[in-house]
């Protein structure tokens, strides 16, 4: 059964210019321990294509049934609830809130799914996972490289443990030898640890790291 | 407990911006509290100075421009009541006792102090009704003693047998009148009391300044009131007259209306310091709109969002009102005792300190007003945080 399923998708923006379709009946399946990465031009509807896997958003039509739960219905709580229980996002801005340490920033996530306080072991272990020093765990974001924030934003997607990273450009902001290691880093991920990484980017050198590629036109599956 | 812990640590975050917002509730919360002390204080001393003299119908000269306070100092500065008036005064009181008198102002050195006092002119006779003596004797008929009031004795250093200078002439103090504290018949604390004789020996026959009628039946005072009213007023308004209870309801009016004054002066302050919060937490939120945007891409739901920030202002709001009420108690405690000091002092013969309900009552409305400001300014920004779409806030800047 697919980690992620779009069957006839469509997503709709009405302006006052006219109608602005973003998805036009897309169909996609992904399977769980798959590296799919999502290219295509602007416009194309990358981000609408991934905010809705991610639940920030819901389609016009058709049907999205992530971690086998059918999306269409779903009020604002539960698809919160899904996002906090099943996916991680990892930004190209890394969106660490900077005046929390870099294990509180991993806490965060974990404090919000367990209700409580006393998840500081579980942070300490994924930071350890994606090669931040312990030295560093009591830093502020702003007192580490992009590279080392991008590990951190990393390991608060992981901390819970979900079915799934959804990355927007995670190398955006890095230069290529750091985004190198930030894409192995996910290669590692995805292969060790078996999570399934929908990967948006325009780097087409990362399609070495994919199992495969979904490619969008003008809002279609090419 | 955790979204509590996010709030108490996102005003950790900006230590100075949280503590400006709270001295805001804190100042608000004492304005009302002692403002309301203080105006409560007033009324409490304003009831027990009427109260005191309850048995007393005060007739007055009519002045076109009367104010209605016999404290009015035009009162006595200007008309008269005639000796003929008197009469018709002593008829109307029948078995009561009306007392006239004449106030006047006289230099007074008493060695190397001089100043101006108040003299009390009155007959002989009724020195005694009106006032206690507590040492020596009281003045008699046109003899050279003056009885001196017991503050200003003390004040003076002045017994019975002491030598002072009335009006440049030498005279012997006859009696310390005993403390009597203000009333609206006669203030005698810091004032001389001579006979009538005395007075008008020295300074010629004067009309009265004001009669004091004493009715031994409080049942009796509206009907001595209706009486002299009816006697002297009925062509034309000649004298005014009052009793104890129209001045304890003027007086309660008066204090009423500082008492929703000086209420009015905290509620604005404690507004004030309600749009203090609402902008600190509107600061807050535009702020953090992507660690909001954040928060909720992870995993926080709206009503989440919402109570933490409803938890900022409230964390504002509490600290504020806390401080504020453990320094409302100690002011007010320090202005209703200065309060009450001074008025024991200078005008009534007993303590008047306010009752410690009266006290936490206040100090309660306050925090508890405070406190509700603070939610309800922080309610909108709070809304407003809940309401923000994850996307456009995770894309803000």
């Amino acid at each position: 059964m697919p980690v992620i399923s779009f069957e006839h998708v469509s997503k709709v923006y009405p302006l006052p210019a006219g109608d602005v379709v973003a998805l036009d009946a897309v169909d996609i399946a992904i399977e769980a321990g798959e590296f799919i990465l999502v290219m295509g031009p602007s416009g194309s509807g990358k981000s609408t294509l991934l905010n809705i896997m991610g639940s920030l958003d819901v389609p016009t039509s058709g049907e999205v049934t992530i971690a086998g739960n059918r999306i269409s219905g779903m009020d604002d709580d539960d698809l919160t609830l899904l996002r906090r229980d099943h996916i991680g996002f990892v930004f190209q801005q890394f969106n660490l809130i900077p005046l929390l340490s870099v294990v509180e920033n991993v806490e965060y996530p974990l404090i919000l799914k367990a209700r409580q306080n006393g998840s500081r072991e579980r942070a300490e272990e994924v930071l350890e996972a994606v090669g931040i020093a312990e030295t560093h765990f009591s830093h502020k974001p702003g007192e580490l490289s992009g590279g080392q924030q991008q590990r951190v934003a990393i390991a608060r997607a992981l901390a819970n443990d979900p079915d799934f990273l959804l990355c927007d450009e995670p190398t955006g902001n890095l230069d290529s030898k750091t985004g190198t290691a930030i894409m192995d880093l996910l290669d590692r991920m995805n292969r060790e640890e078996g999570k399934t990484v929908v990967m948006v980017t325009h780097d087409p050198r990362m399609t070495d790291y994919a199992d495969r590629t979904i490619r969008l036109v003008d809002g279609r599956v090419a | 407990m955790i979204f509590f812990d996010i709030a108490v640590r996102n005003l950790k975050r900006h230590k100075v911006r949280s503590v400006l917002a709270a001295v805001g509730i804190i100042i608000g919360v004492i304005a009302i509290a002692s403002l309301g002390i203080v105006g409560n204080s007033l009324s409490v001393l304003m009831g027990g100075l009427v109260s005191d003299v309850s048995d007393t119908v005060l007739v007055t000269p009519h002045l076109a421009a009367s104010s209605g306070d016999p404290f009015d100092p035009r009162n006595t500065l200007a008309a008269r009541i005639s000796e003929r008036n008197l009469g018709l005064i002593e008829k109307a009181a029948g078995q009561h006792r009306a007392i006239p008198m004449i106030l006047a102002s006289e230099r007074l050195q008493v060695r190397d102090v001089g100043g101006y006092v108040t003299v009390y002119a009155m007959p002989a006779d009724d020195i005694p009704f009106l006032l206690e003596n507590e040492a020596g004797i009281y003045p008699q008929g046109r003899s050279s003693g003056v009885m001196v009031g017991s503050l200003l004795a003390d004040e003076l250093d002045l017994h019975p047998g002491s030598r002072i200078e009335v009006g440049g002439e030498s005279v012997r103090v006859t009696g310390i009148a005993a403390e009597r504290g203000m009333g609206i018949d006669i203030n005698p604390d810091y004032a001389l009391i001579v006979t009538e004789d005395w007075y008008t020996e020295r300074h010629g026959d004067q009309d009265y300044s004001r009669v004091v009628v004493k009715v031994s039946d409080l049942s009796e005072i509206e009907g001595v009131k209706a009486a002299i009213d009816q006697q002297i007023n009925r062509r034309k308004e000649v004298v005014d007259v009052l009793d104890s209870r129209e001045i304890l309801e003027i007086y309660y009016e008066t204090s009423d209306a500082i008492n929703i004054f000086l209420l009015g002066i905290g509620a604005v302050s404690l507004l004030v310091a309600s749009v203090s919060i609402l902008n600190v937490m509107i600061i807050s939120v535009t702020e953090r709109t992507g660690e909001i945007g954040l928060m909720r891409s992870i995993g926080a739901r709206r009503r989440e969002v919402l109570v933490m920030f409803l938890y900022e202002s409230l964390i504002l709001g509490i600290a504020g009102s806390l401080v504020g009420g453990i320094v409302s108690i100690a002011v007010g405690y320090y202005v209703s005792a200065s309060v009450a000091e001074f008025f024991t002092d200078f005008a009534m013969s007993g303590g008047a300190g306010i009752p410690v309900s009266v006290v936490i009552g206040y100090v309660a409305f306050a925090m508890a007003f405070g406190t509700a400001t603070s939610i309800v300014a922080g309610f909108y920004p709070a809304w407003k945080a809940a309401q923000l779409n994850p996307i456009e806030a995770l894309r803000y800047e």
